[in-house]
């Protein structure tokens, strides 16, 4: 399994155009892929799992990946967020 | 029945196919089924057509409204196709032997429940999303057609119990050649966005969803009030001509409109346009305005989810007084509550909203919201004839109260060294009638007035302008409102101050030359009437207007009062 930490930098946190991208993003891999904000865990292929975090500016999440793909799921999710400003 | 009647709210005929604007019935009962797996192929059935469909709108979206306003059908897509609500869905057809149509909505109100209770008013928001996107699913299980009037591809009239303003935000103008809605009145968001782009309407026809089909052929005539259902040939041919002596007419009054609005014997007056966005100011120049006398701001609020910022108010006010080349332009501040509600500000529901928390009240209690357009407003000052007025003002505390606010702002403004125009003119808008009665002690602390009749005659009469059954009272030529007028008027000169309206009588054929006969210094209306307000002036004399004022004043009824203005007219 592999895991990151990040910390939210966007000043409107992961409302619905982000939340958008990395549910999109996460969809194309294989491997199950979690994301994980004040110990409450979702499925990041799910948009309303993602929005009903409610994640805001300064949160520290936590993105898991488990399978064949998880590594590059884990890439692709970082470019994400790093491109999009949203988290570093 | 091929003849319907209704209210004539935007000049001129259309002739085309009818869309009908109306929420099909989507209610259904839960059941039992017997064969699940043929139960869940129904159910993707229904979210691959849903899909396909919330596809082709975004893609026309993108074209439409660019790839930000499309984005909203993106994250719609990715609900429809979000794992943790089909996966639910699926379980409960095939474990419950539920059948598809209710598994889906116990599995999405589950979910709209969780966002509604979130205490982060975005995220409420997103209920409707989720709502929306149910209802195209539940539609296809039902075999009935949503109405997705962004998807209109062909010239029609739109047909509609009424029209709010998101269903007017998502119509494709192109394509749009009128409406006629079964409620409403001349002064309904309805009447006013088919005023404001320019294409006929006829509203408040009581049973125009009942009698009209899709696709039958209708005909609006929004200068007589009247909507002909399935006309024949011959009669198409007659419309045809009328539209085009319309037009020929039109063409006449087009000739006016480099001049200035002067009267038979040499009496100026100002005739401006109300505007609700930049957008509207193509329509203000071809039609020769003479200013902007009332600009709506609460546009940029709505169809949005959160407030517009200082930055995207302050280009929205750049462009507006760019626009009119140092022409005037009265910008009115944020006019929200009774019938505009803002969804996201979460206002408590309240038993009468015309008489609640609205315009000032609201801004004066939620300073920020005021401040940051007002920041915006002085900050564009600089770029043109800019002049602010104050909504439903109603007591002069309130007006000094909001004047400091702006005091306030501006000095910090400037503090920051920003640049801020030295001259803004600071005046109200005249809705209420304590404030009417009172106007002599306003007009020595305020550069002018606008009196906004559609509010002053429901305030006055007592008589809510959305409710048809008292529409009767609504009298603008009853002569206690001519009074009122009067009093402001007077009361504005005898300061050295000037007068305006911003109603719809400031626009109307028998209120023109009343008005004029009273001293109103500005008449501000839809564009599209400026014109023809311009060559009815031309052909008075103010001195005779004023005796016909005179005369109206001490009439007893609005009938007497009409008489009077016709008879006097012809007579000229």
């Amino acid at each position: 399994m592999a895991e990151k930490q990040f910390k939210v930098i966007d000043e409107t946190g992961i409302h619905a155009r982000p939340a958008t991208l990395l549910v999109q993003t996460a969809s194309r891999f294989d491997s199950e892929i979690n994301l994980e904000y004040k110990s409450k865990k979702v499925n990041l292929k799910s948009i309303m799992g993602v929005m009903s975090l409610g994640i805001g500016q300064g949160a520290e999440i936590k993105i898991s990946a488990e399978g064949n793909d998880a590594n590059d799921a884990l890439n692709a999710l970082e470019e994400t967020l790093k491109k999009e400003g949203l988290a570093e | 029945m091929t003849f319907l009647h209704g209210i004539a709210a935007s000049n001129g005929i259309a002739i085309a196919k009818a869309y009908r604007l109306v929420e099909p019935d989507l209610s259904f009962e839960k059941m039992t089924i017997e064969d699940a797996a043929a139960e869940v192929d129904r159910f993707r059935n229904a979210m691959k057509k849903s899909k396909s469909e919330l596809g082709a709108i975004r893609d026309r979206a993108k074209v439409d409204l660019g790839a930000d306003k499309a984005a909203i059908f993106e994250a719609h897509l990715l609900v429809l196709t979000d794992p943790e609500l089909n996966g639910p869905i699926e379980d409960k057809i095939q474990s419950e032997k539920m059948n598809a149509e209710s598994a889906l909505k116990e599995t999405a109100d589950m979910f709209i429940m969780m966002f509604e209770q979130m205490d982060n008013d975005y995220m409420k928001e997103r209920a409707a999303d989720i709502r929306d996107v149910t209802k195209r699913v539940l539609a296809h299980l039902l075999g009935v057609q949503l109405v997705n009037p962004s998807m209109i591809a062909e010239e029609v009239i739109i047909v509609a119990e009424d029209l709010t303003p998101s269903d007017t935000a998502q119509l494709n103008r192109q394509f749009v050649k009128g409406f006629t809605t079964n409620i409403g009145g001349r002064t309904s968001h309805s009447a006013i966005m088919a005023r404001s782009m320019e294409i006929p309407a006829v509203v408040g026809t009581k049973t125009a969803t009942e009698a009209i089909n899709n696709g039958d052929l209708v005909v609006v005539d929004g200068l007589k009030g009247e909507v002909h259902i399935n006309p024949t040939p011959e009669q198409v041919e007659q419309y045809r001509k009328v539209h085009e002596d319309y037009e020929a007419q039109k063409a006449e009054w087009a000739k006016l409109v480099n001049e200035a609005t002067i009267s038979a014997d040499n009496h100026h007056v100002e005739l401006a346009a109300n505007i609700g966005t930049p957008k509207d100011l193509k329509g203000v120049i071809e039609n020769g305005g003479e200013g902007v006398g009332l600009y709506r701001t609460e546009f940029l609020y709505m169809g949005r989810d959160q407030l517009p910022t200082e930055e995207e108010q302050f280009e929205s006010y750049k462009a507006v007084l760019e626009g009119m080349t140092g022409k005037p332009v009265v910008v009115r501040t944020l006019d929200i509550g009774g019938d505009k509600e803002l969804p996201y500000l979460d206002l408590p529901k309240e038993m009468n909203p015309f008489l609640g928390f609205r315009a000032i009240r609201l801004c004066l209690e939620e300073q920020d919201i005021f401040r940051t357009q007002l920041r915006a407003l002085l900050r564009a000052s600089s770029y043109g004839n800019l002049k602010i007025m104050f909504p439903m003002i109603a007591t002069l505390d309130e007006f000094r109260a909001a004047k400091a606010i702006l005091e306030e702002e501006k000095q910090k403004l400037q503090t920051e060294g920003q640049k801020v125009a030295d001259k803004i003119e600071l005046g109200i808008m005249v809705e209420i009638p304590s404030t009417a009665v009172l106007a002599d002690q306003f007009a020595k602390e305020v550069d002018f007035f606008s009196i906004g009749t559609n509010d002053l005659i429901q305030y006055t009469m007592a008589a809510d302008r959305m409710n048809q059954r008292v529409s009767y009272l609504y009298q603008p030529y009853n002569p206690s409102i001519l009074r009122l007028v009067k009093m402001v008027i007077d009361a504005a000169h005898a300061e050295g101050k000037w007068a305006g309206m911003c109603g719809e009588m400031a626009g109307d054929e028998t209120a023109v030359p009343i008005l004029l006969g009273l001293g109103l210094d500005e008449f501000s209306m839809s564009a599209t009437s400026i014109l023809r307000a311009r060559s009815l002036i031309k052909n008075l004399k103010k001195s005779d207007m004023e005796m016909l004022a005179q005369k109206a004043l001490n009439m007893q009824t609005t009938t007497q009062v009409v008489d009077a203005v016709n008879s006097a007219i012809t007579r000229n």
